[in-house]
């Protein structure tokens, strides 16, 4: 591996690290605003703990698709300076948004809450990327690398239309700027969505050995569906904003071919339990089989949310924060510390430090479990009141809600030790331990897998 | 070195490669025409994204008060529309709110409470603000009436 890859890959998990302690210091700022606004206020952990969690999952992702498509230009010097000068932007920026939280300076847009200035270097760095894979990629590639380059196109577009609200034309109807933002950062979650879901595809195919699934046409299939999904499935989020029908009922419609992947999900269940049971052995795929449960969980949250009649209820509350820990821990987090393990070579550390990590990924589940199940009560309970009830103010609804965000916070002070643990315990793994073996793979995989034609 | 058995696996995808040839390029065009039919599909909703409710111009107060709001990071704990943070409420009704309005919400910004601070704002700042919340008060209303809901599951909003 280059070592500026494995750099980037640690600096994806302590940007984990990070998201973890500004959650929980986040969580007890609202839940105690008298005792943190002068030192940790609320209005400055919050950017810090959305930032931080984006970028984990962007750049943890980006450094893992890096890793595993370094074996195509081992010998193109001029593409890895490319991706070199990618990813040293990408960290040198994510710096300086961070000084930018610290001197509370905001550019105040939902998730982005930088100065926006800083998304013309975060696009730039994206683009040479861009270049690199689209310089690489062939149309006949497995479903995993059509996944990768599906994601790093869409995260370019969205990137991009989510900064259009600087053209004054968006700006002249608040409905459309609103429309056209959550449009993009839903599309946005569908193109890292794209990029992980690769992740695991490829993984599963690496530590089980099944490498007709890189070509399988229900692979394909899955692979389109998100696609689509993707492209159109972003209206929830503007359900209730007064749009034309015609765009609420196609995000509808769309949504509603969720349902084939939660059959297909349930219907593989089984089978992968066996699986599982054969290639328990593996790390990697322990972290796999946690995602695939919480993609069940979550997926099932999604299409009731997706059903406008009830999304009246969830919009705007602590369902929709509910919805976005499970997909951002649940699944994203458990198949990026697969891949990061299966770079790092995690499965070849020592039986305490694997010990410790099977323990902390149990103990991380169960926190979890709590956390969301409080998040989706707390949802419940502020939609009911808020629409049934309008006549009680926001303070009465949020003093019913507030024990189950004391919940969520505990539950979230306990992710600390068993998710930070794990990031912690694979950016100590030493990088003489996996250069060797690295060479290897690398010469392996370029043998092994000559999935272009000739 | 690969081992005999990884060779025969590696020739095992060419084959299996080769057979789904075609479908490689069924693939790039179901890629090419999703694509296309993504870009028709943007462009007509940013054109009739305010196709129903066409408020009227920001004015030079309303943008001023728009980019404090940004500045300030407001919607860190603050919706419209139901998004943004959860801290505080939802203000995009809030101006025509019979218990609320424009001076209930200019003492707030003003003097702040226990879990909001007060952000040492300008009269002026918070009149753009407060001009800025009314504009986008006059775009519609926050919680969709009952009276809305098809029997489809779906809202028809005129």
């Amino acid at each position: 591996m280059f070592s500026i890859n494995r750099f980037f890959i640690k600096f994806s998990l302590a940007m984990l690290i990070a998201a973890l302690l500004f959650g929980t210091a986040a969580a007890f700022a609202f839940l105690y605003p008298e005792h943190f606004n002068k030192w940790l206020p609320f209005q400055q952990m919050r950017p810090m703990h959305t930032s931080a969690a984006l970028f984990w999952i962007i750049s943890g992702a980006a450094a893992c698709v890096c890793h595993f498509q370094s074996r195509h230009i081992l010998d193109a010097r001029a593409l890895r300076q490319l991706l070199s000068a990618f990813k040293l932007t990408w960290m040198l920026v994510i710096m300086v948004v961070f000084a930018c939280y610290c001197i509370n300076d905001y550019g105040g847009r939902e998730y982005w809450e930088f100065p926006p200035f800083l998304n013309l270097p975060l696009l730039a760095g994206w683009v040479l990327f861009a270049i690199v894979m689209l310089a690489i990629f062939k149309k006949s590639a497995p479903a995993y690398e059509w996944m990768w380059i599906t994601g790093v196109i869409f995260f370019l577009i969205t990137f991009t239309e989510q900064n259009l609200w600087h053209l004054s034309w968006f700006r002249e109807s608040y409905i459309r700027e609103v429309t056209v933002q959550w449009k993009a950062n839903g599309s946005m979650v569908g193109a890292w969505n794209q990029m992980i879901n690769g992740l695991s595809v490829f993984l599963i195919i690496r530590i089980s050995g099944n490498k007709e699934t890189a070509y399988s046409k229900m692979t394909f299939f899955l692979f389109f569906l998100g696609l689509f999904n993707l492209m159109f499935n972003w209206g929830h989020h503007v359900y209730n904003l007064p749009n034309a029908n015609w765009m609420r009922g196609v995000a509808y419609g769309v949504s509603m071919t969720e349902w084939v992947i939660l059959v297909i999900l349930i219907r593989n269940f089984k089978r992968n339990i066996q699986e599982g049971r054969k290639l328990k052995h593996s790390l990697s795929y322990r972290f796999i089989s946690s995602a695939q449960t919480w993609i069940l969980a979550n997926l099932g949250l999604a299409l009731l949310m997706s059903i406008p009649a009830i999304n009246r209820y969830t919009h705007g509350t602590h369902i929709t924060v509910a919805h976005a820990m499970g997909t951002t821990i649940g699944i994203n987090t458990m198949i990026l510390l697969a891949a990061v393990g299966y770079i790092l070579h995690a499965d070849d550390m020592s039986d305490r430090s694997v010990r410790t990590i099977k323990r902390s990924l149990w103990f991380a589940n169960a926190s979890l479990w709590v956390f969301w199940s409080a998040l989706v009560v707390a949802g419940i309970l502020k939609g009911y009141l808020i629409i049934n009830h309008p006549e009680m103010s926001f303070t009465d609804v949020m003093q019913h809600v507030t024990p189950f965000i004391l919940i969520m916070a505990i539950s979230g002070i306990l992710l600390i030790p068993s998710l930070g643990l794990i990031a912690f315990i694979f950016i100590r793994i030493p990088a003489e331990s996996g250069k060797q073996k690295d060479k290897a793979s690398n010469a392996a995989e370029r043998d092994e897998l000559p999935v272009y034609a000739e | 070195m690969q081992s005999d058995q990884d060779h025969l696996f590696g020739t095992r995808v060419r084959d299996i490669f080769a057979a789904v040839s075609p479908f490689s390029t069924m693939i790039t065009r179901i890629w090419i025409v999703l694509f296309v039919l993504f870009a028709a599909y943007s462009v007509a909703v940013y054109i009739y994204s305010d196709g129903q409710h066409r408020e009227s111009l920001p004015s030079a107060s309303v943008n001023r008060g728009w980019q404090a709001w940004q500045k300030n990071n407001c919607h860190t704990c603050h919706q419209l529309y139901g998004l943004g943070g959860y801290m505080g409420p939802d203000l995009t009704n809030a101006a025509s709110d019979p218990r609320k309005g424009r001076e209930y919400m200019r003492a707030f910004i003003k003097y702040g409470t226990n879990s909001m601070p007060s952000f040492q704002l300008s009269d002026k700042e918070i009149n753009d603000i407060l001009s800025f919340l009314s504009w986008v008060d006059k775009s519609g209303k926050n919680i969709v009436s009952p009276a809305n809901v098809h029997w489809t599951g779906n809202y028809l909003i005129n």
